[in-house]
């Protein structure tokens, strides 16, 4: 048995009007490190408030540790952890108040799971009679996920844990979700950030309420068709426009300090050609590389292909 | 039971960190017993009043004598003429003027009947009015004395009784009003806006994927206010009795049993405001004019409600504020028992439970 189950979920607002999930399936074993990876708006609160129970869904079924999440929310509301997107704990609380009456509320003690929470919680412990409030962003997140832990939830459901929080407290969380998965706690994390996908066991990629591909990180990448290139110059402002008028561009995106391209006909005559007129259009430094598609490269491929 | 506990906790940390909701709590119900105590009173006092006394005599030097006892006047004795008077009124020196004819002791005597005149400035015509009745009612009261000692016959006087008031204080009416605006105020705004901002804050979301049954967030959003109001209660009732001597004439375990009957109406109708709006702002604005208003107009003791129209009256009955300042009147003032107010009673009671049965049935166990 599947720890979290999908089958044709369906989610709309207004009367219909807005489709916020349409015709999601999926399934994340136990223990399992599932990503659900997608832009914002994309759905992946609605899915995630879905499977908490919070909404109904308009069409389909799910459940959650066995349990149906229409007929039996009570029984699931008893064992997942859920930390929501936005920052929601009682910020006139301190840290040891918060934890304290979060653990009372799952009808445990911080002392029952401390082992659970330990490596976490001693990050925030020198603050905890600090007001939750006064907390940095990437210490709140540590509070909230000591938060939702503290009554050993069979399922973790992490709504964009790491959305608004520094580079380093970022993989600081990440080592942390990998270290709970050997605690063998199912987790389900959403995020905006492609970066983060390859730190999943699988992932969902998420675009207007569809998924567009459902796979281990690795073979997500190697599915990627034919060749990408990384492209470089010294002006790559002209650089972008340049190639998007050129014959042969299939796709080119900005990425970071260099551009992201694919060729329509490709070998290494093509490469040579493109390198030849961009040395004719006077571009200087031109560095053209094969590289190994990132997740979000094939993210906008696949997000491509579905327009 | 321990997660009931350490959520009321929760609630009480809320209510003591946050200093502005704290003022309002134990601020507001002082600030309105001591406004309508002593600023926005309609009692009279120190009304400069002239006596005109062409008289001079035994039965003007008396009655004259009992108005300067009182103390709603200060009494200032000149002979003036009929311009004169109106002269001092325009200049707003006086409020009132009494004029004794030259033979007014001889005609009360002889005819045992006399004139005297009572001149008042009618600009504020409540005023004019108080200050008239409490020169009336002195002069009915000498006349009383002056039959009872003459033992004459036949003299009829009018009889006028101020009926458990009869000195005519503000307090008896207002504290009961205080303290029905003070609670309605208090509970239906602070339930309201408390358990919307758990909504606002996204806390409710946790709170609903947890075991905590959702009715008991509500149970435990109430009881802190409860307590809080009955402290309220508390420093109404000693404000009243000591600051300014009004007597709890009836039972005061009645007094409070009546009270927690309208705090938990209050509580339920929070309630059912925070099940209808989405925002703190909402909520704060939705009890303000929802509570404030009707309560202060229709509740009675700013406006009486015998002299509204019909169909004002008939929504008067709509709110809870008129029910409990009728019961405390009874109990406070008139010194009565629970059998005289328990119509009243059900009715406060008939409305808690509509206004708890639609809530329930409004709250969500669910974001949306």
């Amino acid at each position: 048995m599947s720890a979290v189950s999908l089958k044709n979920i369906r989610k709309t607002y207004n009367d219909g009007k807005l489709v916020a999930v349409e015709d999601v399936s999926l399934s994340v074993e136990k223990g399992e490190l599932f990503g659900i990876i997608g832009p914002d708006g994309a759905g992946k609160t609605s899915l995630f408030r879905i499977l908490t129970t919070l909404l109904l869904p308009n069409g389909g079924s799910a459940t959650v540790d066995g349990y149906d999440v229409i007929e039996d929310y009570k029984s699931i509301r008893n064992c997942v952890g859920y930390m929501p997107g936005k920052f929601s704990l009682y910020q006139d609380l301190t840290v040891e108040e918060n934890l304290n009456f979060f653990a009372t509320l799952f009808n445990t003690s911080i002392e029952e799971n401390y082992d659970l929470i330990k490596e976490i919680y001693v990050q925030i412990a020198p603050f905890k009679d600090r007001r939750a409030g006064k907390l940095s962003g990437g210490m709140k997140q540590k509070l909230a996920l000591c938060c939702a832990l503290i009554h050993k939830p069979t399922v973790l459901f992490l709504d964009e844990p790491t959305t608004g929080v520094d580079s380093v407290s970022r993989k600081e969380f990440w080592e942390m979700l990998r270290r709970l998965k050997e605690q063998n706690i199912t987790i389900l994390v959403s995020t905006p950030y492609m970066d983060e996908a390859v730190l999943c066991d699988r992932i969902a990629l998420i675009q207007s309420g569809k998924i567009l591909s459902i796979d281990t990180p690795k073979k997500i990448t190697e599915q990627y068709p034919g060749k990408l290139y990384s492209i470089r110059s010294a002006n790559t402002h002209q650089l972008l426009g340049d190639l998007h008028s050129y014959d042969n561009t299939k796709s080119c995106f900005a990425f970071g300090e260099s551009l992201h391209y694919t060729f329509k006909s490709e070998g290494p005559e093509e490469t040579r050609a493109l390198q030849n007129h961009l040395t004719v259009l006077r571009h200087e430094e031109v560095v053209i590389n094969e590289i190994v598609p990132t997740i979000e490269d094939c993210f906008i491929h696949l997000m491509s292909n579905e327009s | 039971m321990k997660q009931f506990l350490v959520f009321v906790k929760k609630e009480f940390y809320h209510v003591f960190r946050d200093r502005k909701t704290l003022l309002m709590l134990f601020g507001l119900p002082i600030v309105q017993i001591m406004l309508f105590g002593f600023a926005l009173t309609n009692e009279v006092k120190n009304s400069k009043i002239v006596v005109v006394d062409y008289a001079k005599d035994v039965s003007s030097q008396k009655i004259i004598h009992k108005i300067e006892s009182s103390n709603n006047f200060e009494v200032e004795k000149a002979l003036l003429g009929y311009n004169e008077i109106e002269a001092a009124f325009k200049e707003g020196k006086i409020k009132l003027a009494l004029v004794f004819p030259s033979n007014f002791n001889k005609d009360l005597m002889h005819l045992n009947k006399s004139q005297v005149q009572i001149i008042a400035d009618a600009s504020d015509p409540n005023t004019g009015n108080t200050l008239t009745n409490y020169v009336t009612s002195i002069i009915m009261d000498y006349q009383k004395e002056l039959m009872t000692n003459a033992n004459v016959p036949y003299a009829i006087s009018p009889e006028i009784r101020m009926m458990y008031n009869p000195e005519l204080k503000g307090a008896p009416n207002f504290v009961p009003g205080v303290m029905a605006l003070v609670l309605m105020l208090i509970c239906v705004m602070m339930t309201s806006v408390s358990i919307v901002k758990e909504k606002e804050k996204g806390t409710m979301e946790i709170l609903l994927v947890s075991p905590f049954k959702p009715f008991l967030v509500i149970i435990s959003k109430a009881v802190p206010y409860l307590m809080i109001s009955w402290v309220n209660v508390c420093i109404i009732l000693l404000l009243a009795v000591f600051a300014l001597g009004m007597p709890i004439k009836g039972s005061i375990f009645l007094l409070f049993a009546e009270s927690t009957l309208l705090i938990i109406t209050a509580l339920s109708l929070g309630l059912l405001i925070s099940t209808q709006t989405e925002s703190q702002q909402t909520a704060m604005l939705v009890s303000l004019m929802g509570m404030m208003l009707p309560t202060m107009l229709f509740a009675g003791f700013m406006f009486p409600i015998e002299n509204m129209p019909v169909p004002l009256q008939v929504v008067s009955n709509a709110v809870p504020a008129k029910w409990y300042y009728i019961i405390v009147k009874s109990i406070m003032v008139k010194g009565l028992g629970f059998s005289a107010i328990w119509k009243e009673t059900l009715i406060l009671m008939g409305m808690t439970m509509f206004f708890l049965l639609i809530s329930f049935k409004k709250f969500k166990i669910r974001l949306a």
